[in-house]
């Protein structure tokens, strides 16, 4: 099977350098381009590769890309910014990707700034990953010596520059209108949407934000061709994507799959199935910010609509499994808290109510918690929801919190009538 | 704790900026070169200065408010949002400690309790020699190998009490072990 995220991946050595990653293939997508691949040529095989952005939203890349002015009257500066900002709970594979083949990014990213004729890209790393900005910071060097990026890109007449970014935390950089005011050196908090990114970016000009993972699908769909892209999923989605699965199983980690792969294949077969002693109790199919599904669900295929019609979301594709040893309300309040932290501060519902459901599942954990208190948290639902808050951070703690409530009501009346948590820690 | 933050311009009268040294003066002129803006560059002026002091004092800022000529209160507002930013002095080795839910699961609070009990500190302190300060990090994405934490610029998994005990000691005896590992 294909594997053109992570082929080129094998983390017991340093990543290839620009000669072996070109022996291999690599920046054959460039060569293509120089070849006479117009811009509007590289963003219809975008379109028809059916590419979803990987970070979590799942949105079509080519119609994000589509929504750039171009043309003689489209602003002369335009900016690429990779969205390398990996924070979400759970979530443990840009970092895989940065680590293991740098190229591989600067190639898609070329790609992508060439199509939306951006000069400028900056990648904002997340300031924690060190070995990844070494890593990108040798790479992009590399890059440049060999006249893949600066100016005249082989003789395209096309320039690019890339700038290493380092950010300084903050879970709400994700979002990408927080992440271009950090970038701008402000306070993170998100923007008003319209104007989208697309049209009124970093510094008011037209940018583009995409995800590590995204950008490091466009070489293969670049140097092999639509149909060849198509050809690798065997479910309704394209592609391969990441997926990993954390908590208590026998071999936690992350693997290119094809999307339509079940969930049960990854969790048993890639990830060795539930350690001993311990059964699946439910998991949180893509990161801290999605609904719980349950063993039932097991057979899904791992396609974007199938897990939405399930009620939840692919997400970032990371899974994180409950055990039933481990109690779903501490689970729970663990997120709350980390979304409480994490709130930017900027908007009321999402400031007030975040550390009003914290402090309610701390009550809970210390036997203070009343009836009273899980229609409090049941109100937050609403009070929480898509379109009551400026940006998704807040929704997308809902997601844990209202599953929650669905799946384990018993586990909340238990916190009550035992006055604290039943579990035991271990 | 008040008297490290600047409130109000009142205040800062009586703080006065320090000198900038040569080498920090030398970074931030080439992240002027990187960003269209000056603004842009404050932030990243904070991350020069830390590197290079271990912390961002009230003079420190002051400094950079000046050189930059960016509002104060506009550097502090960022200074103090980003959890990276320090603005209180930290020990010689940061501890930043993940207690994100993957972590969770695999029983990082034991860990926590266990380093906390060790150096006798908790969230937001430094240990009385100076040599540690202890700080929650959201996820660190190191989640297949939870427990995690980074210590400076090294990342530690799969953690146990044990392990925990050899790096605070594999620190203590000045040997980090490989960059950004």
């Amino acid at each position: 099977m294909d594997k053109p995220l992570t082929k080129n991946i094998d983390m017991s050595r340093p990543p290839l350098e620009i000669a072996q990653y070109q022996a291999a293939g690599g920046y054959e997508s460039i060569r293509k381009i120089a070849a006479g691949l117009a811009p509007a040529d590289v963003l219809q095989q975008v379109k028809d590769s059916g590419l979803k952005g990987r970070g979590g939203a799942g949105f079509p890349t080519g119609l994000k890309w589509s929504f750039v002015p171009m043309g003689d009257n489209a602003p002369r500066e335009k900016y690429l910014v990779v969205n390398a900002d990996e924070m979400e709970p759970g979530t443990f594979k840009d970092r895989l990707l940065m680590e293991g083949d740098p190229h591989l990014l600067i190639e898609g990213m070329i790609i992508a700034a060439y199509t939306i004729q951006a000069s400028k890209a900056y990648i904002f790393l997340r300031g924690e990953y060190i070995r990844a900005e070494h890593a990108l910071k040798k790479a992009i060097a590399e890059a440049r010596a060999e006249g893949l990026l600066g100016s005249n890109i082989l003789n395209t007449g096309y320039s690019l520059e890339i700038v290493l970014h380092t950010s300084a935390g903050r879970y709400i950089c994700g979002e990408e209108t927080a992440l271009l005011n950090a970038l701008e050196g402000k306070r993170a908090n998100p923007r008003a949407k319209p104007p989208f990114p697309q049209v009124s970016g970093l510094w008011g000009k037209p940018t583009i934000v995409n995800n590590v993972e995204t950008l490091c699908n466009l070489p293969g769909i670049i140097s092999h061709g639509v149909t060849w892209y198509q050809g690798l999923g065997k479910g309704v989605d394209h592609g391969t994507k990441l997926f990993g699965v954390s908590g208590r199983v026998r071999s936690p980690g992350c693997w290119e799959l094809p999307f339509g792969t079940t969930i049960r294949e990854v969790i048993e077969e890639h990830a060795g199935g539930m350690q001993d002693g311990y059964q699946l109790k439910a998991f949180l199919p893509g990161g801290g910010s999605t609904d719980f599904l349950l063993p039932e669900h097991l057979d899904l295929a791992l396609d974007y609509d199938v897990i939405g019609k399930a009620g939840s979301r692919l997400a970032t594709g990371t899974m994180i499994l409950l055990d039933d040893r481990t109690c779903p309300v501490g689970m729970v309040g663990n997120l709350m808290r980390f979304f409480s932290h994490e709130s930017c501060g900027f908007c009321t519902p999402c400031r007030d109510g975040l550390p009003w459901i914290e402090q309610i599942f701390v009550d809970l954990e210390e036997g203070r918690g009343s009836e009273k208190d899980i229609g409090i948290l049941e109100d937050h639902l609403g009070y929480l929801g898509p379109g009551r808050t400026f940006c998704a951070l807040a929704p997308g703690a809902m997601a844990p919190l209202g599953s929650a409530l669905r799946h384990f009501r018993q586990e909340f009346e238990d916190h009550l009538s035992s006055k604290g948590c039943p579990y035991t820690r271990h | 704790m008040n008297s490290n933050l600047i409130a109000s311009s009142a205040t800062s009268d009586k703080i006065q900026a320090r000198e900038l040294t040569a080498s920090e003066i030398e970074e931030i002129e080439h992240e002027k070169t990187l960003y269209p803006d000056k603004q842009a560059v404050g932030l990243e002026a904070l991350k020069i200065v830390q590197k290079h002091q271990g912390w961002v004092s009230d003079e420190s800022l002051l400094a950079i408010s000046r050189y930059l000529d960016i509002p104060v209160s506009e550097l502090e507002g960022v200074a103090t949002f980003f959890n990276l930013v320090f603005r209180r002095p930290v020990g010689k080795h940061v501890m930043l400690f993940c207690d994100s839910v993957s972590c969770w699961i695999m029983g990082c609070e034991n860990i926590r309790a266990h380093i906390s009990q060790k150096l006798g500190i908790d969230y937001g302190e430094t240990t009385a020699d100076g040599e540690f300060t202890l700080l929650p990090v959201p996820c660190l994405g190191d989640c297949d190998r939870a427990p995690v934490m980074m210590v400076d610029e090294n990342q530690h998994r799969n953690l146990t009490a044990e392990k925990v005990d050899a790096i605070i000691q594999q620190y203590r005896n000045n040997e980090p072990g490989e960059q950004g590992s």
